[in-house]
């Protein structure tokens, strides 16, 4: 039973059963089990979980509200400093942010904020589904912005210049909107029916989507203003994947972590043939790296139904970057960890397909700048992995169209946007936020600067 | 929504199709791709943009069909409407201060190398078509890209019409004669390609060609169209399509369009027997 120091921990699928479906692992909390969790917390005085969130949250007084069972004020305190709930409750790595900080994680559990978020959150979306309902509001004649790429940030981003009382326009280049919502982070973490309504809300509020329009090639920002935007906001991500430029790269079957998960996520793969875009997950799936998009490909290609699934990381599990609840997950689904491994080359069949991948043992040896200790090969420790399909999941950094086709905008030597404290870049009117200038980050970052960037445009267009 | 506006076949397995797109027909360039999803569960299949009436607001396509994709575009008339398109996408071709410059099409590749040869025309310079296709009922746009060319000089396999051979059979023979070639600009099949770019190296003649990788997303989020150019991995949809001819990897770019070969012979066969009942 609970006492202050043991948690409630949501019930879930069992791994058994979920190796096989793409529906939510965890199942959410009852009402009972939500507010037994919320009545451990103390209530501090000086709540140091708030300053854990990068939101600030006021996350004792939503719990506060909550231990009350006043369901609506609890819900209503969050959305001060976070209008995505639903996704932040579920994606946040809130063990090493809010959850970090709690007073009672230092003699046991930490209050389950991400698990309560979710609750409360996921109480609200049968109101929201319903004013979805409503005609779209009508925000002709008023002043235009517009909003480059559908992600956290830009979500955010929206949604505060339309409550502002702007009528905003959101570009994004895919012929569906959410940013990595949708194409990158799994149903059976993010079910895409919350994605849904999140942007449908957007669009009931008056705020206009514009699907499959690259900025860059479609049009440049330049023309935007032109057109009498008075403002821009760049929240375009980091979707440009890195690969290790090492032989056999481009053999069949070398995947990127983004065209793996975009080809199930966004074109529904594992529907096929229901759905037209194939994806192979081969008997042996090989998986490259240590983050939490590595795990999503891996526990991706269990559902997909490989025999075996490796994660090849090159440092050990402790250094892995991933949220500790995603690695536990997927090893009781039965991905094996290859730890202190990484590739060295590819080696394919006469027809050009993997057939297996050349590895080396690595070791740990000083720390480096990251502050973990730096991997280092052994020699002659080669050995082989049979494994007929890679997805090479190292990470991704800003794609260079925005800036190569903005003369004006500045950026840094990673490519990322130069912006000020307010979220403006170097050319005036033009603002930037969420993994386009931080680099590969987290929703919550990349709504928090949307939501920066659209104070600052509202003070902006007033001084104009 | 993209609407169609027109709709017809123009060859056996031919297909051309105009479609409402003011937004992209603003932009598009000679050059150019647009990747079309003909409804909510097709794929992204990229295509290239074979003309495009800015006053109209309208770009065209003319594809070939192959597997489920293709079936799937050529099976929606004219009044309906893409699920999406998006573009113009790619680099444009530039012209680059040639005086003559060559435009080979081989089949399908006749609709994009269209485009570009009136490109060229319009710009002053002397343009030589050669363009090959399979036999006289196969035939199509050679009325229009004679409109835009100085010479013009047909192929096909069977000789039904034009020369007898290969494209490369009369790129060799200009060639020979000494005639001035500044650039060739070659559309087609890779293995025409891959060819008309040996025939082309040993006279240091600049060779473009315009390759047709296998994409998901087209806007260079997911490397699937990567390709080698000259010993560097480049991204199709973002660095191309339009490559040097003399750096591409050709065995490699061949091997990546088979990469699905067995999953797209099941889906062609289940879709056509549905639409056969
Ligand atoms: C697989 C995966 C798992 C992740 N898991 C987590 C997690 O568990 N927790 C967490 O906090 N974070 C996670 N992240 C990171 C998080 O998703 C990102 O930090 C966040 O989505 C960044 O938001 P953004 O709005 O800046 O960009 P994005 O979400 O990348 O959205 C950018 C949008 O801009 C569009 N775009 C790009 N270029 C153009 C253009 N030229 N014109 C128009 N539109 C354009 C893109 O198509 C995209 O829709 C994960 C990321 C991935 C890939
Ligand atoms: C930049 C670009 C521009 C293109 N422009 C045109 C165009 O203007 N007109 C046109 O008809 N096609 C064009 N293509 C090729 C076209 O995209 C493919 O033919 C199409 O995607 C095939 O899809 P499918 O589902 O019908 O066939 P699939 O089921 O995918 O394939 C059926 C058969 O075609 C082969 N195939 C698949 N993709 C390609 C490809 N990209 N090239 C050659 N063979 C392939 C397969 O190996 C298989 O044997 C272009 C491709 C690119 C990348
Ligand atoms: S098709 Fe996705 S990167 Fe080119």
């Amino acid at each position: 039973m609970s006492d202050r120091f043991t948690a409630i921990h949501m019930k879930e699928q069992p791994a058994e059963d979920r190796r096989k479906n793409f529906s939510e692992v965890p199942c959410g909390y009852t009402e009972e089990e939500a507010i037994l969790e919320a009545n451990r917390c103390l209530q501090c005085k000086n709540a140091p979980c708030i300053e854990g969130c990068p939101v600030a949250i006021d996350i004792r007084s939503f719990i506060g509200h909550l231990q009350k069972r006043e369901f609506d004020k609890a819900i209503n305190k969050i959305y001060e400093a976070d209008i995505l709930p639903c996704v932040t409750g579920r994606v946040c790595p809130q063990e090493s942010q809010c959850q970090a900080r709690c007073v009672l994680d230092k003699k046991g559990d930490a209050v389950s904020i991400g698990s309560l978020e979710r609750y409360v959150a996921d109480r609200d979306l049968d109101r929201r589904r319903e004013a979805l309902k409503d005609a779209p509001v009508d925000v002709s004649g008023k002043t235009k912005v517009a909003v480059i790429g559908s992600g956290p940030a830009g979500i955010a981003c929206a949604a505060d210049l339309n409550r502002y009382g702007y009528d905003v326009t959101i570009f994004e280049a895919f012929h569906k909107a959410g940013g990595v919502l949708t194409y990158g982070i799994p149903e059976f973490r993010l079910p895409k029916a919350i994605v849904d309504v999140e942007i449908n809300s957007l669009v009931q509020t008056g705020v206009k989507l514009v699907p499959n329009a690259l900025t860059g090639r479609s049009f440049t920002i330049d023309e935007l203003m032109a057109e009498d935007y008075k403002a821009v906001f760049v929240g375009s991500g980091a979707g440009l994947p890195q690969f290790m430029n090492i032989p056999g790269e481009n053999l069949n079957n070398v995947y990127s972590a983004n065209e793996f998960l975009t080809r199930v996520n966004l074109m529904k793969a594992h529907r096929y043939p229901e759905y037209d875009t194939p994806v192979k997950h081969g008997k042996n799936c090989a998986v490259i790296g240590g983050g939490n998009v590595a795990l999503d490909v891996a526990r991706t290609a269990i559902r997909l139904g490989s025999e075996k699934v490796y994660l090849i990381y090159r440092r050990s599990q402790e250094e892995m970057p991933a949220r500790h609840e995603e690695i536990r997950h997927a090893l009781e689904e039965g991905m094996e960890l290859l730890a202190l491994t990484n590739p060295v080359a590819y080696h394919g069949d006469e027809s050009g397909f993997l057939e297996k991948i050349e590895c080396v043992k690595m070791e740990l040896g000083e720390p480096d700048d990251s502050g973990r200790r730096r991997p280092i090969v052994k020699e002659g420790s080669n050995f082989f992995i049979e494994a007929d399909v890679c997805v090479v999941s190292v990470g991704s950094t800003p794609n260079p169209l925005i800036a190569m086709t903005t003369p004006l905008l500045e950026t840094t030597k990673w490519g990322t946007i130069k912006v000020d404290d307010n979220g403006m870049t170097t050319m005036p009117g033009v603002f930037a936020g969420g993994d386009i200038v931080t680099g590969a980050a987290t929703v919550i970052t990349a709504m928090g600067a949307g939501r920066t960037a659209a104070a600052s445009m509202h003070e902006y267009i007033k001084k104009l | 929504m993209y609407k169609i506006i027109e709709k017809y076949s123009l060859a056996p397995q031919i297909e051309f199709a105009r479609i409402k797109a003011p937004m992209i027909s603003k932009k598009a360039e000679p050059g150019q791709f647009l990747i079309v999803v003909a409804c909510e569960k097709s794929e992204r299949i990229p295509l290239t943009i074979a003309d495009f009436d800015r006053e109209e607001g309208s770009v065209s396509i003319v594809f070939q069909k192959m597997g489920k994709g293709t079936h799937k575009i050529a099976d929606f008339k004219a009044g309906e409407s893409f699920h999406a398109v998006l573009g113009p996408q790619g680099n444009p071709t530039e012209i680059e201060g040639e005086k003559n410059i060559v435009v080979i099409g081989g089949g399908i590749g006749v609709a994009p190398v269209y485009p570009i040869a009136r490109k060229f025309h319009e710009n002053g310079v002397h343009v030589t078509s050669i363009i090959g296709y399979r036999g006289k009922d196969f035939l199509f746009w050679d009325d229009k890209l004679a409109a835009v060319s100085n010479e013009m000089k047909i192929t096909t396999n069977d000789g039904s019409v034009g020369h007898k051979g290969f494209v490369t059979d009369v790129l060799q023979q200009m060639i020979d004669n000494k005639e001035p070639i500044d650039r060739v600009i070659a559309i087609g099949p890779p293995i025409m390609m891959k060819a008309v770019a040996d025939v082309t190296r040993p006279h240091g003649i600049a060779t473009t060609v315009s390759l047709n990788s296998l994409m998901v997303c087209g806007m260079g989020m997911c490397g699937a169209c990567r390709v080698t150019v000259g010993g560097e991995v480049k991204f199709t949809c973002m660095d191309g399509p339009e490559f040097d001819a003399h750096k591409v990897d050709f065995a490699e770019l061949m091997q990546r369009l088979g990469m699905y070969k067995d999953l797209e012979k099941d889906a062609h066969d289940e879709y056509k027997g549905d639409s056969n009942e």
